[in-house]
């Protein structure tokens, strides 16, 4: 609990995963923050993700 | 042999291709076409289920062939099996839009260098009301006539005299200048004429011949676009024989199906519902009147020009409904997320000499959800009109996800 109450006692600097809303609003205060373009593969669809795991670059055909 | 190896394998065969424009012959010679069978553009498709257009347009071939005299006659032709139908792709060729191809119309003939195998296309009508996009009237006939008698056989013997003419080289200078070779073909098809035209001068008995081939060439700037197509065949087909690679070696539409074959899985057709063009349209008309996704032109981004090459053309990026230069970048790195590669030879100036990105990973557009995007022209709904506007399409997702089960099936099956 300390930890946190001094993390948030210094000066925050965000790196924002994903969903990009999060970041415009903390830019928007003023937050400096790095936005990273991410989604789950295949939209999350668990069906769809484990064709692609059977489909690795170094998998045999 | 893993999948890295495979795609590289297939990358390379695909983006070393060199296509040479060799001659100009009617289909039935070329292609060895029957009399009685009309191809079209896209996966395989049934008289029942093409849309109005893509029917006007085989009935219209029907009739210029002389099997009937009007569209009645035809369209009982085609339903009692007396005409067969069949996709370009499956006889060696390929075509815009509705991509008509009968017996008697001049294919061009585009040989691959390195491999050895041909590719075919007919000679593009020109804009306005034209076979391509649907139209149907007498003006379309009688130009098929003259492409058919005096065009078709002055190409042909013109393109024989030159020994062949190197596309790859003439279209890695075009994207050089503006062109992305699907929606502006302007620089290529001015580069086309300026090797072709010392040659047809040479060859012709008539200037009156020659004057009419080159007052219709100067007269279209989309004449080139049949040539990438024939030429992007020419190099993606070879892929097609690559055991276990997940790089896509055709896209092409119908109208009413988006098909999609991949190396590793051979001549296997994955198709879902076309979507419909977004864009600008032609005075007059609105996105209500725009007929869904067709043409065999999507070969063009399959080989990574087109869309894929959309930053090399800012001249064409607002006329196919982007907003500007940076979109028209944002729109090539895009691609980027779904490709093996960058071609060697196809380099973009605006993006300090990248190569377009090429060779579309099944794999990659089923993990991002990015689907292809393609430049395209816009045919009217409506039977007869002929091209509204200019635009660009999604290819559907489904195609991917089904080519990708398949795929994967293979894997479990070894």
């Amino acid at each position: 609990m300390d930890e946190i109450r001094d993390l948030f006692g210094r000066e925050i600097r965000v790196i924002n995963v994903g969903l990009e809303s999060f970041a415009v609003v903390l830019e928007s205060l003023g937050v400096p923050v790095i936005h990273v373009q991410w989604v789950p593969p295949a939209g999350g669809d668990p069906a769809r993700a484990r064709l692609l795991a059977l489909l690795d670059d170094e998998d045999g055909a | 042999m893993s999948i890295r190896e495979a795609n590289e394998r297939a990358l390379v065969r695909l983006t070393s291709a060199q296509p040479v424009l060799v001659d100009c012959r009617p289909a039935r010679e070329a292609l060895g076409l029957d009399e009685r069978t009309v191809l079209h553009s896209g996966p395989p498709l049934l008289w029942g289920q093409a849309c109005p257009t893509v029917q006007a347009a085989i009935l219209c071939a029907i009739r210029y062939e002389g099997w009937a005299a009007d569209d009645d006659a035809a369209r009982r032709l085609v339903e009692r099996g007396r005409v067969t139908l069949g996709p370009c792709h499956h006889a060696g060729a390929v075509g815009p839009m509705t991509g008509i191809i009968t017996a008697s119309m001049p294919v061009f003939v585009v040989e691959n260098r390195p491999g050895g195998n041909r590719a075919h296309a007919t000679v593009n009508e020109g804009l306005g009301k034209v076979l391509r996009f649907g139209a149907n009237d007498a003006s379309v006939i009688a130009r098929l006539d003259w492409l058919a008698r005096e065009a078709g056989p002055l190409l042909g013997a013109a393109l024989r005299s030159s020994g062949g003419l190197d596309l790859r080289a003439l279209m890695a200078q075009a994207l050089r200048m503006g062109d992305e070779m699907h929606q502006r073909n302007i620089a290529a098809s001015a580069l086309l004429a300026r090797a072709l035209m010392p040659h047809l001068a040479r060859v012709a008995a008539d200037t009156g011949a020659v004057a009419r081939v080159a007052d219709f060439m100067a007269g279209n700037d989309q004449f080139f676009l049949n040539l990438a197509m024939a030429a992007a065949k020419a190099a993606a087909d070879p892929c097609l024989e690559i055991a276990g690679s997940t790089m896509v070696a055709t896209m092409a539409r119908n109208g009413t199906d988006f098909g999609i074959r991949v190396a590793g899985l051979g001549e296997r057709w994955f198709t879902a519902p076309v979507n419909t063009p977004e864009g600008l349209y032609f005075p007059g008309f609105t996105a209500a009147d725009a007929n869904p996704d067709m043409g065999d032109s999507a070969i063009v981004e399959t080989v990574g020009l087109g869309a894929f090459a959309m930053a090399a053309s800012p001249a064409v990026v607002r006329f196919v409904g982007a907003g500007g230069l940076r979109d028209a970048v944002r729109v090539t790195e895009e691609m980027a997320e779904i490709t093996l590669g960058e071609h060697p030879h196809f380099r973009i100036p605006t993006l300090d000499e990248r190569g377009t990105p090429v060779g579309i990973d099944i794999r990659k557009v089923v993990e991002t959800g990015i689907t292809p995007l393609i430049n395209t022209g816009i045919a009217g709904r409506a039977p007869g009109t002929g091209q509204i506007g200019a635009g660009v399409v999604r290819a559907p997702l489904a195609c991917f996800e089904q080519a990708l089960a398949a795929a994967a099936a293979g894997r479990v099956a070894t």
